[in-house]
C-alpha cells in the first residue's frame, strides 16, 4: 500500500491540563474524502488547528507526503500543499471577490519585491496568468458575475464558495474544510455536498471535512473518524459508524431503554 | 513598447523638470510651502503602506526622517572629496549624481533602521506597536542630542542647499509611483492580506510577519528620502524638529485623507500643509470682525476645530474609500 498523504501518528494536544486530543491516529490518502465527526467540543477544530500549523502537537507527528509538518508555521504548511477554509468565514474584507481570489496566488509568485515596486515585464506576464487562472476558477464556481464586487456583498453560500475557491487557488494537495455547512439551509447543503465532490473529483486532491451535519459527512465521505472528548471512539465507512454503539452513545447519550439509531 | 504607468511617471517627471525651471517666479514664501508640501506628500504616502495598506500602527516616521536627515546631511557635509572626483562630469551632472547618492543614503539608512526596528517590535499589534515605534523615535532624538559629531542638540547646519523643486517632486513622483505599483500587485496585495484578516493570510501561505517587516522598512526607506530633502532644503537639521509631534502630524495626513488610499494620504499631505499657512493669511485679512480676529491670532485653535470637523463629517477620511475594521481575534 503506497504511503498516505497526511498521517497522524499518537498526535496528542494538551492545553495547562486538559489533554484537548489523545492519541489521534489517523491518516488521509491521495484524493479521498475523509470526514471528521463528533459532538461539540470533541476537539475537531484542535485537530484542524494541529494539521495547519496553528497549534503545536504535545506529542506525536504529523506527516504529510511522509515528511513532518507538525508545528511548522501556517504559511510554510500552506506551502507544502495543505489549503484550509474557516468555520467563521474568513474572506479579506475590504477586497473585491476578484482580489480576494488572486491574493491566494502570492505563494506561487516567481517575481519578487523588486519587480513589484518598478512593475518588470516578467511580473506583469505572470499577472496576466494569474488573471486568467482566478478568472477560469471563478467561472468553474459560477462567481464570476459578482467578481469585482465586495466580497462581504455576497450571500452566504457563496461566501463560503469563495473560501473555497480561494484555498483552491493555493493549488493543495489537500483541502480542509470546517464546517462549510453550518448555517446552510437544506437545499445550500445538499448543493454543498455536490460541490465538494465536484471539487475532490476535478481537482483531484485529497478533502478533510469537519462537519457537524450528520447527513453532509454520512452523504459524501468515503472514511469517517469520529471523535469524543479528544479520544477516537470510531473509523470507518459511513454505514458502519452510523450503526456503531459507541458514536450513538456519544452523540444520542444511553438509556435504560435500548436507544434507537437515527 | 514601454507600459503605461512608465509613461505616466515619465511624463510626471518631463513637467516637473519643466515646472522647476520656473521656481524662481514663486515668492520665497510660496517656494518654502510648496517644497514642504512635497516633503510631506513623500512622508504620508510612505506611511500609508504601514498604517494603512498593512494595518499596522507606526507613531515613529519621524524617527526615520531624521535618520534619513542626518545621513545625508553627513553625506554631502562629509564626503565633498566624492563630489570632486564627479565634477569632471560638469556641474549640473555632478551635484545632481552626488545629491542623488546622498539622498539613496539616507533612505537606505533609514531603511535598515526599520528593518532593525521592525523585527522585533512587528510582533506587537495595535496599540503596542504604537507604543513601541513611538519609544523608538524618542530614542533617535536622544541618540542625536548626545552625539557630538552630529551636533548634539544644538542642530545641523547643511551647507549644501541641493533640495529643489525639482528633486522633491521628482521624488514624491517616484514614492507613489512605486507604492501604487507594489498594492497593485500580486505581490503587494500581501500587504493588504494582513490588515484584512491575519490568519486568513497565513493560511494562504503569505508570511505576515515578512510583510510587515517589508512594508515597514519601506516605508522607512522613502521617510529616509524626505528626510534627506528636508536637511537640504532648511540647511539645518535639530534633533527637535523630528519628535513625536512630526510624526503625529504625519499620522494625521494618513488619517485624514482616507487610510489605504494613496490618492487621499497625497491629498491629506497637501491640505494640511496649506492649512495652517491659509488660516495665517485669514488672520491677517482686515475684513475679519474684531472677535474673530483675535480666535484666529491662536490659528492653532481653529485648525483643531477644522480638524475635528472633517473627523466627524467623514470619520473614513476624505477619500476612504476602505472599510476600517478592528480585528477582535
Amino acid at each position: 500500500m503506497s504511503e498516505p498523504l497526511l498521517d497522524l501518528r499518537d498526535v496528542t494536544v494538551q492545553f495547562g491540563g486538559l489533554k484537548a486530543v489523545s492519541a489521534f491516529n489517523f491518516s488521509i490518502n491521495h484524493r479521498e474524502l475523509a470526514g471528521l465527526i463528533g459532538p461539540n467540543g470533541a476537539g475537531k477544530t484542535t485537530i484542524f488547528n494541529l494539521i495547519t500549523g496553528v497549534y503545536r502537537p504535545t506529542s506525536g507527528a504529523i506527516l504529510f507526503e511522509g515528511k513532518s509538518v507538525g508545528g511548522k508555521k501556517p504559511y510554510l504548511i500552506t506551502k507544502r500543499g495543505i489549503a484550509r477554509t474557516f468555520q467563521n468565514i474568513r474572506l479579506f474584507a475590504s477586497m473585491t471577490v476578484f482580489d480576494n481570489v488572486r491574493a491566494a496566488f502570492n505563494m506561487h509568485l516567481r517575481h519578487g519585491i523588486s519587480h513589484a515596486l518598478w512593475r518588470g515585464k516578467g511580473l506583469r506576464t505572470e499577472e496576466v496568468h494569474i488573471e486568467r487562472e482566478a478568472g477560469e476558477l471563478l467561472e468553474i464556481f459560477h462567481l464570476e458575475q459578482f467578481r469585482d464586487a465586495a466580497c462581504t456583498s455576497l450571500c452566504y453560500g457563496d461566501q463560503r464558495r469563495l473560501e473555497i475557491v480561494r484555498a483552491l487557488a493555493t493549488h493543495p494537495k489537500l483541502i480542509l474544510l470546517d464546517e462549510p455547512a453550518a448555517g446552510m439551509n437544506p437545499t445550500e447543503k445538499t448543493e454543498l455536498m455536490e460541490l465538494i465532490r465536484f471539487v475532490q473529483k476535478k481537482f483531484e486532491i485529497a478533502v478533510l471535512l469537519v462537519e457537524h451535519d450528520m447527513r453532509v459527512v454520512m452523504g459524501i465521505c468515503q472514511r469517517i473518524a469520529v471523535l469524543d472528548y479528544g479520544i477516537k471512539i470510531a473509523e470507518g465507512p459511513a454505514n458502519e459508524i452510523k450503526h456503531n454503539e459507541a458514536v450513538i452513545r456519544a452523540y444520542l447519550g444511553v438509556d435504560d431503554e435500548a436507544p434507537s439509531p437515527t | 513598447m514601454i507600459e503605461r504607468t512608465k509613461v505616466i511617471l515619465l511624463a510626471a517627471l518631463v513637467v516637473i523638470f519643466a515646472a522647476s525651471r520656473f521656481s524662481s517666479h514663486i515668492g520665497p514664501y510660496y517656494y518654502d510651502i510648496t517644497l514642504s508640501i512635497g516633503i510631506n506628500v513623500i512622508l504620508a504616502v510612505s506611511l500609508n503602506l504601514v498604517n494603512g495598506y498593512t494595518g499596522q500602527f507606526s507613531l515613529g516616521h519621524a524617527g526615520f526622517m531624521s535618520v534619513g536627515a542626518y545621513a545625508a546631511a553627513c553625506f554631502t557635509t562629509f564626503l565633498t572629496g566624492f563630489l570632486h572626483l564627479l565634477s569632471p562630469l560638469g556641474n549640473f551632472v555632478s551635484t545632481s549624481v552626488f545629491f542623488g547618492l546622498a539622498l539613496f543614503a539616507g533612505g537606505l539608512a533609514a531603511g535598515i533602521t526599520g528593518l532593525l526596528v521592525g523585527i522585533p517590535s512587528l510582533r506587537l499589534k495595535g496599540d503596542y506597536l504604537a507604543i513601541v515605534t513611538l519609544g523608538f523615535g524618542e530614542i533617535i532624538k536622544v541618540i542625536i542630542e548626545n552625539v557630538d559629531a552630529l551636533g548634539g542638540a544644538r542642530g545641523l547646519s547643511v551647507d549644501a542647499g541641493y533640495t529643489n523643486l525639482f528633486w522633491v517632486y521628482a521624488m514624491a513622483a517616484i514614492t507613489i509611483y512605486v507604492v501604487l505599483n507594489l498594492v497593485n500587485s500580486t505581490y503587494g496585495r500581501g500587504f493588504l492580506t494582513v490588515r484584512d484578516d491575519e490568519i486568513a493570510a497565513e493560511a494562504m501561505g503569505i508570511n505576515t510577519t515578512k510583510y510587515k517587516v517589508l512594508a515597514f522598512s519601506l516605508a522607512a526607506f522613502f521617510a529616509g528620502i524626505a528626510g534627506g530633502l528636508y536637511a537640504h532644503f532648511k540647511q539645518y537639521i535639530n534633533p527637535e524638529g523630528f519628535g513625536f509631534l512630526r510624526s503625529v502630524d504625519i499620522v494625521t495626513m494618513v488619517i485624514l485623507g482616507g487610510m489605504g488610499s494613496t490618492a487621499g494620504v497625497t491629498i491629506g499631505a497637501i491640505v494640511l500643509t496649506i492649512l495652517p499657512e491659509w488660516l495665517r493669511a485669514v488672520a491677517d485679512n482686515p475684513a475679519l470682525p474684531h472677535w474673530l480676529a483675535g480666535l484666529m491670532a491662536n490659528r492653532m485653535i481653529p485648525y483643531s476645530l477644522l480638524l475635528i470637523i472633517m473627523m466627524l463629517a467623514r470619520p473614513q477620511g476624505l477619500f476612504g474609500g476602505v472599510r476600517l475594521k478592528r480585528k477582535t481575534a
